[in-house]
């Protein structure tokens, strides 16, 4: 096969992986060659609330899934309120598919802690925490080796190059539990409760972090933040799309030829992604793929055009989410996918609420009816029914997201249903426990 | 299971991170510090948090059992830990578990007779670029295959 052409590759635009290939990046001094700690010191030259208008300018938006915009969410903590503020970094990164935020922590850990240093000055915090997906102990091993590296150089502590903040940031690993990424449930964990979320209004911006005011950001959306201090606002905006502002780590997985890290502008598509990529793997053809994690809508092969940012993506039916691009081909049955993800939300649902956490159960048992062989075409009528129920009537997000796997494989592959259902198809799972439990 | 004044220490130097008055916060991290040194989540390990940060047994109970990194029961000395999520699972997860299943002739959250591997499926570790994923005590090995895996089960 032949590379991908020049006019492709020049679609390749690092600026978070651009350190990646560099050999011990996560090093203090080797981070300090490549620009490292220069957008702090261009910082520490505006007031904080000239930083947070300059981020709101940039255009910056979240990439933890919902894209709401960084500037905006700085500008929501409540000033001169006579209570500490905090910084909470979300290093959970539970979303299936997603890969982008794990391999930026071991490459350019700094980068990370330069932005939260930032971040932390803009909106008034003395504390900062990174909440980090307790599997991850590589990850957060280097992430404690670098938060010694910067406060032995000066980086953290008290009075930071005579800017007058104090910061310490702190570590935290999780324990395993998914819903602990959702941001409410995140602050109960690091509470030292279970990780259930909870009702918003308020949001954290007010009463985040011990009913303190709270920025929670997405690893990737602070680390962005030393470069588009450098670079600037304008620069941030040159790289991205209408709405959507400079660039996105694309985690490409599953039947590709080359699956990885493609950080391009926002508003690639899946076609430039794939030739990046060198296609599909042998053998392969693109059948269905999410655009952002299991939680997005799936897509088809012929959505492979759609410029990959907020809003084209919200046009062809689904969301960008954490631009987790898991691949599959006419090999993988969507059926069986939207199975295998309601198992996983069935586990992951927090039991807190009614809709999630019976309505995963329950779509489940039907998902093993119809693989078996043994559905009827008033399966499929529950099951919509069912993501009626859950979708805006569940307590977070992690109940609407649940229904997305289902409603959008039931939109674009209702044939493949249809053919467990008719007997065209060879059943995939035994499950004779559940004929006649209509 | 005693607890030497070194461990103690340790546990404090963790409640010292979080600030004055919230020193719940340091549950999480004190937990895998008790269930590094115990194997698992032991009656004398929820004792002893319960006791460091002044909150009841049956309050650390409640919140140990929530996770699932704390084992309720003794570990093998290895913890293989498959991923099966939707990507892994088509990529060959389900095979590799599968494999080890038979070959180690445990399911789900068992141990060996000999107490040297619990084989659990795990969901997405995030690495699925590096599909199918299997880690061994939180050790990435990529990529894995049937036979690489009872190979290094072996
Ligand atoms: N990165 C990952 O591993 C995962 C990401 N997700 C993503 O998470 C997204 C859902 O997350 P949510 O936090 O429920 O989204 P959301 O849209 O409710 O909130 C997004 C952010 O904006 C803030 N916000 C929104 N309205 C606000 C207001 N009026 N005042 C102050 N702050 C406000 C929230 O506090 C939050 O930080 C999904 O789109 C999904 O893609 C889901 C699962 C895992
Ligand atoms: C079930 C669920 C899990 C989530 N997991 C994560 C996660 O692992 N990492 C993350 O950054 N955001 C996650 N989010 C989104 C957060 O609630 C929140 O929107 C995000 O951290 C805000 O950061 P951002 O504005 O920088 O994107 C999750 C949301 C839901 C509903
Ligand atoms: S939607 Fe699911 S995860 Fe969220 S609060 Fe309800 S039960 Fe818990
Ligand atoms: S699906 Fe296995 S690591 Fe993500």
């Amino acid at each position: 096969m032949s590379g991908p052409s020049q006019e492709v590759l020049a679609k390749l635009t690092p600026v978070l992986t651009k350190r990646w290939l560099t050999p011990d990046a996560w090093k203090l001094d080797v981070y300090e060659r490549l620009d490292g700690y220069a957008a702090l010191r261009k910082a520490f030259k505006y007031t904080p609330d000239d930083l947070i208008a300059f981020m709101k300018e940039s255009g910056h938006r979240g990439r933890g899934g919902a894209g709401f915009p960084v500037g905006m969410k700085w500008a929501f903590i409540p000033q001169n309120d006579g209570k500490p503020h905090y910084l909470v970094v979300n290093a959970d990164e539970g979303e299936p598919g997603t890969c982008k935020d794990l391999p930026l922590m071991m490459n350019d850990p700094h980068s990370l802690i330069e932005g939260i240093i930032i971040a932390c000055y803009a909106v008034r915090a003395s504390r900062a925490f990174i909440y980090i997906r307790g599997e991850a102990v590589h990850a957060a091993r280097r992430l404690r080796h670098a938060v010694e590296e910067a406060k032995a150089a000066g980086y953290l502590g008290d009075n930071i190059l005579d800017s007058g903040l104090d910061l310490e940031i702190v570590v935290h690993s999780g324990a395993g539990a998914y819903i602990c990424g959702e941001e409410t449930a995140l602050l109960d964990s690091l509470e030292g409760f279970r990780g259930q979320p909870r009702l918003r209004p308020p949001f954290p911006a007010t009463h985040g972090l011990y009913a303190s005011p709270t920025v929670i950001n997405n690893v990737g959306s602070i680390a962005s933040v030393p470069h588009i201090v450098l670079g600037g606002a304008e620069w941030w905006k040159s790289l991205g799309s209408e709405n959507a502002a400079g660039t996105m780590i694309y985690s490409l997985s599953g039947r590709v030829a080359n699956p990885g890290q493609y950080e391009c502008r926002l508003g690639t598509t899946l076609d430039e992604l794939l030739e990046l990529a060198g296609g599909m793997a042998k053998g392969h053809n693109l059948k269905f793929w999410t655009p952002g994690g299991s939680s997005t809508p799936m897509l088809a092969a012929k959505h492979s055009d759609v410029p990959l940012d907020f809003d084209n993506i919200a046009k062809a039916g689904s969301i960008l989410g954490t631009t987790a691009m898991m691949i599959y081909s006419d090999a993988d049955c969507p059926v069986y996918c939207t199975y295998r993800w309601l198992q996983f939300y069935a586990h992951e649902s927090c039991g807190k609420c009614t809709p999630c956490r019976e309505g995963n159960y329950w779509m489940t048992r039907i998902y093993r009816r119809i693989l078996s062989g043994n559905g009827t075409h008033e399966d499929l009528d529950t099951l919509l029914d069912a993501c009626d129920n859950l979708l805006g009537r569940s307590f977070c997000g992690l109940g609407d997201g649940a229904t997305s796997p289902v409603t959008s494989s039931l939109k674009h592959f209702k044939q493949d249903y249809i053919d467990y259902i008719e007997g065209h198809r060879r059943p995939l799972l035994d499950a004779s426990d559940l004929v006649g439990a209509h | 299971m005693a607890y030497t004044e070194e461990f103690r220490a340790q546990a404090r130097e963790i409640m010292e991170r979080y600030p004055e008055g919230k020193q719940r916060s340091a549950l999480l991290p004190m937990l895998h510090l008790v269930q590094s040194q115990d194997g698992y989540i032991t009656q004398d390990g929820i004792a002893f948090c319960a006791e460091m940060i002044g909150i009841t047994k049956a309050q650390v109970a409640a919140v140990s059992t929530f996770y699932t990194m704390y084992k309720r029961e003794p570990t093998g000395d290895y913890l293989v830990s498959v991923c099966t999520n939707t990507l892994c699972d088509v990529m060959g997860g389900q095979k590799v578990f599968d494999a080890l299943r038979e070959y180690l002739g445990v399911d789900h959250d068992e141990t060996t007779g000999d107490g040297k591997i619990t084989l659990e499926h795990a969901e997405c570790l995030a690495a699925c670029d590096y599909a199918p994923v299997m880690t061994v005590n939180y050790e990435f090995f990529d990529k894995t295959n049937p036979d690489e895996a009872v190979q290094l089960a072996k």
